[in-house]
């Protein structure tokens, strides 16, 4: 369905509405109240860059194959934060700690798809766009689902893909933005004017991104009274300007940002340490911004990255391109805990993981559970059905 | 060039100087101790050699050379096989930066097939912009015995000092090469072959690097890959050098199917294990910064490459790739996105391929294929390619023929726009088209551009010059304290200011840019720099045309979508500038 036509018949609802179907629940409301919008609650993104080492970062300690695929690199049995008598976190993570005592924490394992690619390009494009393994598709998998069901016009953008990066899974969204600097971008969307005829395909995405900036710009107003202390790396960065845009405007439905590269493929125990650090640290941030706008609740936190890493490790001390892969989320309604399945460290196809459940389960719990988008809507972002993983808290 | 018989006085600061071909700021630099000055003197001493040879080549080139520069509309051609103005500054845009209207004006005395032929027939094979002196010599970076102190060091100086004089080399290169095509295929190459020095760490290896891909940039692929596959910096940079007999590592082995030759599809899982073992030995001397292979690493045995049994080395590999038609069709299909459209016409890809194929892989008769293909000239695909922050900062300055004094600015403003030279995102390259585009990029080049037409009217303070120069151009909440610190450098230029002392103190005290041993004065070289736009005298060149569209025709690849009623001054060159058409090429 294309956005306009959505947006057209939503008004008409609206309209009708308003216009006198049940004007005593309207005069009834607080006229402050936030838009009533699934987009209400937020969705925060994480790419883990480069595709992390899942095997190194929610450890199976326990598993005596572990130190069979991990000889010189596999994370010490003292030195696992232990989550249950088989798992455990890699020491960089000790940060996120205190939100999995809280049950506002889940690892859920054993992500991936069938027939799965192992391009780092392509198969991010897969985890982008939703698709499956032989599917090429062109739009973003929230994408879709903004042109499925339409966040309010109000909202500064209806993704904001945090760094000058690619869009990922905003890609071709009629209205998502990229803020790099809420500072720089205010100042700067002055100049942006969308006004003209567009009479190619080019033309038509600067003026849509001129239009889209012009009016985030005039939406933002940037807080400068954190309490929260935002790390000083550039992840750090990114998180202050995600929540910079989440509390200074008037809404926004998800943003992405990210962290990388993961792509370890020699010398991986000091570069994945230090990053997973930085991701504990980013994370922490962001939870404390969140508390201090009263948000946490209503925010849901997803990491995801193309694939997990080769099953053993490599001559090089790092990891090859593998498949199955854990993801961590986080959020006041999380259901914390260990979900999904882990692949079994024996069983393995050729040298690779086996997964237990495809990513497009995760979306599906976004969509359904996170949001509550009709099914029927659900199933056509997606093309398919897949079942939810028990993400939030019932 | 030539442009003496414009009538309009210049207002900058050398226009005082008695001595034209002595400005002052010579002087300021022979008063340097400071290890760029060498550096800088051979710049100016081959600005100066350039600028002689430039003036006996006018002198002696056609009337058309000697003639006031005047753009003027050409008449509708007789003989219609001569290129119009829009023809030949499409061309020229398409494939080198920017074009200015005298250069426009030469190519619309040319066919369509001598135009190509033109610009194939004068490419350099190496730069000529002096190089860094570092460049000359190689030396080991890092040594096991180092301290993780001294290991910091000697990243720093690699990365942070040493990366950021590449970039501005590169860049000046680019502004001031007499080929620019050569530039183009440099970048095109550097962009295919991708190659980041944030995982190579050494600036010298990433220069030879790049010496490599511009000797062949126009030369001959075959060559070009057997080279780069033996090529120190891409071997660390895909781990070419973990790659051994027992324990291959397949990073090299996927991207020279994937990225380099074949494409996506066109190999299996199980290729890229057997091309890795194929692979294996190849390796770089650390002491020398050369190619190793290394025997006792190599695995000898039988390999299964693409349904073939044989005991395959890596240069038999190669030889694989380059039987196989997909990897000319990738590379044609690649430059097609590049030059021609961003919908590839897959019959002609096909065909221009076979072209190079038959041609042995010379990279010259398929690219003169290519530009002579009807879909090269057809009016829809104009205005369609979005342009690369490196061809929108580059092409700007040289269209506009900008004065600059330093590149470095320039070098750091493409990296704010997505194109960080030495440093692409991954081993895929820029994305590029309209990947180019978001908000983020968008604004920023705007922002640019904005600033950058207001070059001229700052020639009306001299005294301020030097402070709100190059620095002014970088955007203070992208780059953060750099900028503020390359601000403070550059006002210490002006000695009475204590403001700028102050700054000076806290800047020799930061170690991100100082560089040790780079500060003169408490100025650093890296960042410094003026640019300088004369309007009134690139206007002048138009001063004797009627035509109310030729302005725009120069500078846009299509009408303007936003900017009416435009006149021959700064704000007609700053609102084509700011329109959404001057993104396009």
């Amino acid at each position: 369905m294309q956005r306009r036509e959505f947006l057209t018949a939503t008004g008409g609802i609206v309209t009708a509405l308003g216009a006198g179907a049940l004007p005593g629940l309207a005069l009834g409301q607080n006229v402050a109240a936030p838009i009533e919008s699934p987009y209400k609650r937020l969705l925060v993104l994480v790419e883990l860059k480069g595709a992390n080492d899942g095997l190194n970062t929610l450890v199976p300690y326990a598993d005596p194959a572990y130190a069979v695929l991990r000889p010189t690199i596999g994370v010490k049995r003292d030195q696992v934060l232990q989550l249950s008598d088989q798992f455990g976190l890699h020491p960089s993570l000790e940060p996120l700690m205190p939100l999995w005592k809280n049950k506002q924490l889940a690892a859920i394992m054993g992500l991936g798809y069938p027939q799965p690619n192992l391009s780092h390009f392509r198969s991010i494009e897969i985890w982008d766009t939703a698709s499956k393994s032989n599917e090429y598709l062109q739009e973003g998998w929230l994408a879709r689902a903004f042109a499925a069901v339409a966040p309010p016009k109000s909202f500064v953008a209806d993704g904001v893909a945090v760094g000058s990066g690619d869009m990922g899974p905003f890609a071709n969204a009629q209205r998502a933005i990229s803020i790099s600097s809420t500072d720089a971008f205010l100042r700067q969307s002055k100049l942006a004017d969308p006004h003209g005829r567009a009479y190619n395909k080019a033309l038509q995405h600067i003026l849509r991104v001129e239009g889209d900036a012009q009016f985030a710009g005039a939406q933002l107003k940037p807080k400068n009274d954190w309490k929260t202390e935002f790390p000083k790396h550039a992840f750090g960065e990114q998180i202050k300007t995600a929540m910079q845009v989440v509390s200074a405007s008037s809404g926004v439905a998800a943003v992405r940002v990210g962290l990388g590269s993961f792509d370890t493929h020699q010398g991986q125990v000091g570069t994945q340490a230090n990053l997973l650090k930085q991701l504990a640290e980013g994370l922490v941030a962001l939870k404390a911004a969140c508390d201090e706008l009263n948000r946490w609740d209503d925010t849901l936190v997803l990491t995801y990255c193309e694939f997990g890493r080769r099953a053993k490790e490599n001559a090089s001390g790092g990891t090859d391109h593998g498949t199955a892969n854990v993801q961590f989320a986080m959020g006041g309604k999380v259901n914390g805990g260990l979900l999904g399945a882990a692949p079994s460290l024996t069983q393995l196809a050729g040298d690779n993981f086996v997964h237990a459940t495809d990513y497009r389960a995760l979306y599906s719990s976004v969509l359904r559970d996170w949001w509550r988008l009709p099914e029927s809507a659900v199933d056509s972002i997606l093309a398919g059905k897949f079942s939810s993983i028990p993400l939030l808290r019932a | 060039m030539n442009l003496s018989s414009v009538a309009q006085p210049r207002r900058s600061l050398r226009s005082r100087n008695p001595y034209p071909l002595y400005p002052q700021w010579i002087e300021i630099i022979m008063r340097m101790n400071h290890p760029a000055k060498k550096a800088l003197i051979r710049y100016l001493l081959w600005v100066c050699g350039s600028a002689l040879a430039l003036l006996l080549m006018a002198s002696q080139s056609e009337a058309q050379m000697a003639a006031p520069q005047q753009v003027v509309a050409p008449p509708p051609s007789a003989a219609n096989t001569l290129l119009q103005f829009e023809d030949a500054r499409h061309l020229l845009n398409r494939t080198s930066f920017a074009a200015q209207p005298r250069e426009i004006l030469e190519f619309t005395q040319l066919t369509k097939a001598q135009a190509v032929d033109r610009l194939l027939a004068e490419t350099r094979r190496s730069a000529a912009f002096p190089a860094p002196e570092w460049t000359t010599r190689y030396e080991r970076a890092y040594r096991p015995d180092m301290t993780p102190e001294e290991r910091q060091a000697v990243q720093r100086r690699e990365l942070v000092v040493r990366g950021l004089e590449l970039k501005s080399w590169w860049t000046a290169e680019m502004l001031s090469t007499p080929t620019p095509l050569t530039e183009k295929m440099t970048l095109f190459w550097h962009n295919h072959f991708a190659t980041s020095q944030q995982k190579v760490r050494v600036a010298q290896l990433m220069y030879r690097q790049n010496a490599l891909l511009r000797q062949h940039a126009l030369g001959n692929f075959a060559v070009l890959l057997r080279e780069i596959s033996k090529d120190p910096a891409m071997l660390i940079y895909l781990d070419g050098a973990q790659n051994r007999k027992g324990a291959p590592n397949e990073n090299f082995a996927r991207e020279v199917m994937e990225l380099f030759t074949l494409g996506q599809g066109n190999y299996t899982e199980a290729d890229i294990k057997e091309v890795a073992r194929a692979f294996t030995g190849w390796s770089t001397d650390l002491d020398t910064g050369e190619f190793r292979f290394r025997a006792n690493l190599h695995d000898t045995g039988e390999k299964v490459i693409f349904g073939q049994r044989g005991k395959f080395n890596g240069d038999d590999v190669i030889t694989m790739l380059l039987k196989r038609v997909e990897t000319s069709e990738f590379i044609v299909g690649k430059l097609w996105l590049e030059m021609v459209s961003p919908d590839v016409d897959a019959v002609e890809v096909k065909r221009i391929a076979r072209t190079w194929r038959e041609a042995n892989y010379e990279i010259k008769p398929m690219l003169r294929a290519l530009l002579l293909s009807d879909a090269f000239w057809v009016s829809q695909h104009r205005a369609v390619l979005v342009k690369s922050p490196v061809e929108l900062v580059v092409g700007s300055l040289r269209q506009f023929q900008f004065e600059v004094e330093d590149a470095a600015p320039f070098a750091v403003i493409m990296r704010q726009l997505g194109q960080d030279l030495f440093s692409p995102p991954n081993v895929k390259g820029w994305p590029g088209g309209e990947a180019w585009l978001n908000t983020t990029t968008l604004l920023a080049r705007k922002g640019f551009l904005n600033r950058l037409f207001r070059a001229d009217e700052m020639a009306s303070a001299p005294s301020t010059i030097t402070v709100a120069t190059a620095a002014s151009l970088i955007d203070r909440d992208m780059m953060g304290q750099r900028r503020d610190r390359a601000q403070a450098r550059l006002a210490t230029v002006n000695s009475n200011s204590a403001r700028a002392s102050n700054a000076t103190n806290e800047m020799m005290n930061s170690p991100t840019m100082a560089g040790g041993g780079a500060a003169m004065n408490g100025v650093n070289q890296q960042l410094r720099g003026q640019y300088y736009f004369d309007s009134h005298k690139w206007l002048s060149q138009y001063a004797k045309t009627s035509e109310a569209d030729l302005l725009w025709k120069t500078i846009l690849a299509g009408p303007p979508v936003q900017a009416t009623s435009l006149k021959y001054d700064l704000a007609g060159l700053r609102a084509l500038a700011l329109d959404p058409m001057y993104q396009l090429k």
